[in-house]
Order: structure tokens, then sequence, then C-alpha cells
């Protein structure tokens, strides 16, 4: 079993729950089915081409998988993965 | 509509006119149940390259907020500044929100506060909404 930490703002499509469990061997799996079980989650956290949005950070423990094996990244029973988004903004497109 | 003290918009005012011609960003906390705003905590832009964008990494930006979140308060939503621009959200703005925060957004023209305007984000992402700001 793995557990996903959701973020404040994303608590409103999941229920109200902080932390999810889902079933999944790698980064990829585990997301899959958070998405599968809280559909509504997924326009936010993915982009028009399907991939993470820029500002949307996956961490296993605490460690970026932008710089493990991304979607890849395998998982161990018991692992966290934490959605963790960065802010960004500014004037002009 | 979101709720701000009038102690939380003269800091936000002085900060944001002291980084002009920087964008200046921070989190505003208080109560979500009731929108309101009774502290601010000021971020680290991290483009310091340019004086149109701000970005505070992820790893920053929780420490930040589990500081707050252990006095007590939630995350509400962020603020920034644009300068020499409309309070008006920016398309890079509407793509790198999320629903469910605010997002208050002050002009700085040549220096001085000209005006402030909160939006969020709707469900479909297609725009942002702006919501009325009431000083308290």
């Amino acid at each position: 079993m793995i557990t996903i930490r959701i973020p404040t703002p994303l608590r409103a499509y999941t229920e109200g729950k902080a932390k999810v469990n889902v079933s999944g061997a790698k980064v990829q799996e585990a997301l899959d089915a958070l998405m599968a079980t809280y559909p509504q989650l997924s326009k936010h956290l993915l982009n028009s081409e399907g991939q993470l949005r820029s500002f949307i950070n996956i961490y296993v423990g605490d460690e970026d998988i932008r710089f493990l094996d991304k979607g890849e990244t395998e998982l161990l029973d018991g692992d966290e993965l934490s959605i963790i988004p960065s802010i960004a903004g500014g004037q002009g497109a | 509509m979101i709720s701000i003290t009038q102690a939380c918009m003269g800091q936000l005012i002085e900060f944001a006119q002291e980084g002009f011609p920087h964008e200046v960003v921070g989190i505003l906390a208080g109560n979500r149940d009731r929108n309101t705003v009774t502290k601010i905590t000021t971020l680290h832009n991290e483009r310091g390259d340019t004086n149109n964008r701000y970005k505070v990494s992820a790893l920053t930006l929780m420490k930040a907020e589990t500081a707050l979140e252990d006095d007590g308060l939630e995350i509400v939503g962020y603020y920034h500044s644009h300068p020499n621009h409309s309070a008006h959200y920016s398309e890079y703005d509407r793509d790198h929100a999320l629903p469910n925060m605010s997002y208050l957004i002050l002009s700085i023209q040549n220096g001085v506060f000209t005006e402030a305007l909160s939006w969020r984000l709707l469900e479909n992402r297609s725009e942002m909404e702006s919501e009325h700001i009431t000083y308290i």
C-alpha cells in the first residue's frame, strides 16, 4: 500500500482527505490509481499532453521524482508520495 | 469574498513597493472557512533574473506553510506584485494556479501601490474570477 499526501487546495476532490492509500509498484501506477479514484484531480495535475504540470512536484519521501526515475520510480510497500505544488506566476504571457 | 486585516494589507503594500521593480511573493494565511487573512509570510522570489516572474520551489513553500500550520493557521492563498502592470491576472498566472485558493495581485506603478485584486481559478481552469476584498 502506498500513501499519497494531497495538498490543501486539491482536497476538495478527495472527499477532504489529506492522505489517500493506493496500490502501485511505480510512481506512475500510484498516480494513475489516485486519478482513477478521484478523476477531478487529473486536470489540475496534468497538462493537455498528459504530463505533470510544471509546478506540480511529486516526492517519494524527501526525493523529487524528477531526480529519480520520474514516473518509473519504483515504490516499496509503505512508501509515502507527496504532491507538492510550487507557486509561480507573473505578468505577461 | 476575501477578508484581509488592514495591518496585513499595509505590510503587503510596503513589501511590494520596497521590492519594486521586482515581483514579490508570499503566503496569505488565516482561516479557510471564512477566507480571512490574518498573517502574511514573505517568500524569496527565485526568479531574480527577471522583473515579470516569480517562483518559489516546492520544498521552500512546504516548509513555510508547515510553520504557519504549526501556529494553527491555514493557507488561504498567495500574493504577488505586478510592477508597472495592472492587478489583473496573466495567462501565466492562470496556467500556474490551483482552484480553491485566493491569488492576490498588487499593482505597483513606478514604485507606488495603485490597486489590489484577488482571483480564484475556476474549476474548469478556463479563467480566474475576481473576488471582492474586504479590509477588516
